[in-house]
């Protein structure tokens, strides 16, 4: 039996690793993926509790995550071309500009 | 004629107008210096005299027709006047302070005093600094100065009388380093304003006593309306005053030991001689420094409260009247004679109001303040003539060149000395026989000593500078010449007043009337207790006795410094030690300068400065705090890589901490 239990740890499991990979992956376009990974895990408690709970309130979120995440993933991909035709490279740590 | 007056103005108002006409002089007279400094014209020389002048004089008008007004109430009637608030200057919870004039018996003796002596000195002034750079500053500062002295003499609450208090201590360190370009006389001003500091710190405490005393006491609001320093209040509530009577008296006192020049505090006065000399005469020797004797005898009420402090009062003013009176003996600069003979003429003020002979002292203040100013006028007069020379070993004979300064001057110095029938003997006497009276015998025989020596100094003073022979060359003695009628003129009003002002306090024994004591009674407050010993009859036999003891120093000192003038030398190597003691004036300013001024100035550069602000506020403070500061910022920025992993990374645990705190908390 898969209990709501189950779904929520996945969805931490899926949340720690995007983390994980935003904070130690290199290249944009991976880190970008996992911020993907982590609203997936956002959208899966979501649907989890809407299920749980018997409401449509969750399901509606998760449409409302989808718009935001497709937004977010263009600007985020426009401006990861525009860093890429600026400085020919896409890793993070070569792109440090703003250091103190 | 005062019906023609008071139908056009309230008595009120003319009560104001005393003080306003002096302090309309200042402010003119303030502002045209100014304007000619900051515009580069000469200020004119006839304005500001008419101003500062007139003024004055219309002051003093005001004060006579006052005078009038209450000397014509009925018999019965109180000649006092009060003119209630102008307007109420500070408000708190606890306390009210107004702004009132209070003119009774002896305020308005004061007033008459400060306002005529002080105009005759103004008038005299116009022809001492007539050739000075700062004409109308000096104007201006002189005016100022009887504003507050009014205002101290005047004002109906204690905190007014500490206005005018301070008031005239500003003006006495203004007016002492006038000619501040020299670095000594600058000094000098300073030296006043800051003994005169230690002694108001006195004053302000017994203030503070006084409203602690009363407001502590639950006393009925409407009777007093939060006006704990109004003296009719205090007056009204003495008795609430009677635990702490000791030490406000005491305190008090201290503040009048400061500004009246009484030991240990007096030794700024010899060095206030350092301004014109017509400052010495209006400040420090007729009015100001008569400004602790005024406070002691306005809250008399206080004073007999405190036995104690009633003869701490009278042991300080004799002893100051015959160690002063020393000292006068042998110093050589004319100013400096005159300035220890005001210290000794005010320890007897103060023996007076010691002894519960208030009237006494405020009658002595009266004539001192005649022959005081004209003695230093006088001396201006000679100064003035032999172009700022002050040392009478080198004058001598005066009495061919300048008869007026010359006679009126010894007039002072018979008044001072207390020959019949000047207006020192009178007061003196009046002093001297309260105190015998009083059964203070030993007090009595210090101020007799004092007396004869007040006698020898003066008129050696007289010898060495009119009488004798002149000691000065051919050529400079041709140049020495009477002083202009502007003052002369003053010199001889002040001296027919110091010949007959005495008469006014003539005692009964004498066949007088003892008028000011009537007038001035209802004011004070009688003392209880006192052993009354002798009778007319003695005090007839004691008036003559100190006549023929002053008489006898009189013709003593006339003889060896008019005419024997070998003798002083001869007398000095006799006892050289003492006469080196009195000379060097027991090296008083010496030891206050060694174990007050030096320790002081040592811990001040050693410590203050050296250590606590060099160190410590700069060092460590201002440059510490921009030393931290830089740290900090290299810490900060080793935090700003540019790798934003690294701030991602630190959201993250901010946001872990965040979450922690918010589930274990």
């Amino acid at each position: 039996m898969i209990t709501l239990n189950h779904y929520l740890i996945l969805a931490a499991l899926l949340f720690c690793i995007g983390i994980f990979g935003v904070i130690v992956r290199r290249n944009i376009l991976i880190i970008l993926m996992s911020i993907e990974l982590m609203l997936s895990a956002v959208n899966l408690v979501f649907i989890a509790f809407s299920r749980y709970l018997g409401g449509l309130d969750g399901h509606v979120w998760v449409f409302m995550v989808l718009t935001v995440a497709a937004a977010e993933a263009a600007v985020g991909l426009g401006i990861i071309v525009a860093v890429f035709r600026n400085k020919e490279t896409v890793y993070v740590d070569e792109v440090k500009e703003l250091k103190g | 004629m005062l019906d023609l007056i008071y139908k056009y103005v309230s008595p009120q108002t003319l009560a104001w107008l005393i003080v306003a006409f002096p302090l309309a002089g200042a402010l003119l007279n303030g502002i045209h210096s100014l304007l000619a400094g900051r515009f580069h014209f000469k200020p004119s020389k006839v304005f500001t005299s008419i101003l500062g002048v007139g003024l004055p004089f219309f002051s003093f008008a005001v004060t006579l027709i006052i005078f009038a007004t209450l000397i014509g109430f009925p018999q019965g009637q109180e000649p006092t006047m009060i003119t209630g608030p102008l307007f109420e200057w500070a408000a708190t919870q606890g306390l009210s302070i107004t702004f009132g004039l209070k003119l009774d018996q002896l305020s308005l003796v004061m007033a008459l005093i400060v306002t005529g002596v002080g105009s005759l000195i103004h008038l005299y002034s116009t022809g001492y600094m007539a050739h000075d750079e700062g004409y109308a500053r000096y104007f201006s500062h002189l005016n100022l100065f009887l504003t507050f002295m009014l205002l101290l003499v005047l004002g109906d609450s204690l905190v007014l009388l500490f206005v005018g208090w301070e008031g005239v201590g500003l003006c006495s360190y203004l007016l002492i380093g006038f000619w501040f370009e020299d670095p000594y006389k600058a000094y000098c001003g300073k030296k006043a304003f800051i003994v005169n500091r230690i002694g108001d710190t006195g004053f302000l405490l017994g203030m503070f006593l006084i409203y602690t005393a009363l407001a502590g006491a639950d006393l009925p609001a409407e009777q007093h309306q939060n006006q704990f320093f109004n003296f009719e209040v205090i007056r009204h509530f003495s008795a609430y005053l009677l635990p702490a009577a000791t030490p406000i008296c005491l305190l008090l006192f201290l503040g009048a030991v400061g500004k009246s020049a009484q030991i240990p505090l007096y030794v700024w006065l010899p060095d206030a001689m350092a301004g014109p000399t017509p400052v010495s005469a209006l400040i420090h020797a007729a009015t100001m420094v008569t400004a602790g004797v005024y406070m002691v005898a306005r809250l008399s009420f206080l004073y007999v409260m405190s036995p104690f402090a009633m003869e701490v009062v009278a042991w300080t003013g004799a002893i100051t009247a015959l160690f002063a009176a020393t000292i006068g003996l042998l110093q050589t600069d004319i100013k400096k004679v005159l300035a220890y003979s005001t210290i000794s003429q005010l320890g007897y003020m103060f023996l007076a109001l010691g002894v519960g002979a208030f009237s006494a002292g405020i009658f002595h203040l009266m004539t001192h303040a005649f022959f005081k100013a004209l003695l230093f006028l006088g001396a201006g007069s000679v100064i003035h003539a032999l172009g700022g020379e002050q040392d009478i070993t080198k004058m001598g004979g005066l009495k061919e060149r300048m008869p007026i300064t010359c006679w009126t001057f010894v007039i002072a110095s018979a008044a001072i000395a207390g020959i019949f029938p000047f207006a020192g003997f009178f007061s003196k006497d009046a002093i001297l026989w309260h105190t015998f009276h009083g059964g203070h015998i030993s007090l009595w025989l210090i101020a007799f000593l004092g007396a004869g020596l007040t006698a020898f100094y003066m008129f050696r003073l007289v010898g060495m500078v009119f009488f004798g022979e002149p000691v000065m060359k051919a050529a400079q003695w041709m140049k020495v010449h009477e002083s202009p009628p502007s003052m002369a003129s003053v010199l001889m009003i002040l001296a027919v007043l110091s010949a007959v002002g005495g008469w006014i306090g003539i005692p009964y024994a004498l066949g007088g009337g003892d008028h000011l004591q009537e007038w001035l009674a209802p004011v004070f407050a009688k003392t209880v207790g006192v052993i009354e010993i002798g009778s007319h009859a003695t005090e007839i036999v004691m008036a003559v006795l100190s006549l023929l003891w002053a008489l006898h120093f009189v013709i003593l000192a006339w003889v060896i410094y008019a005419q024997r003038k070998e003798w002083p030398a001869r007398m000095a190597g006799r006892l050289r030690l003492l006469y080196r003691l009195v000379f060097n004036k027991y090296w008083i300013d010496e030891i206050y300068n060694f174990l007050i001024v030096r320790p002081l100035i040592w811990t001040s550069e050693k410590f203050l400065w050296g250590i606590m602000d060099v160190r410590l506020i700069d060092q460590f403070g201002v440059h510490g705090t921009g030393r931290m500061m830089l740290v900090w910022n290299r810490l900060v920025t080793l935090m700003q890589t540019g790798v934003v992993q690294q701030y991602l990374f630190f959201f993250v645990v901010g946001v872990i901490l965040i979450i922690w705190g918010m589930l274990f908390k």
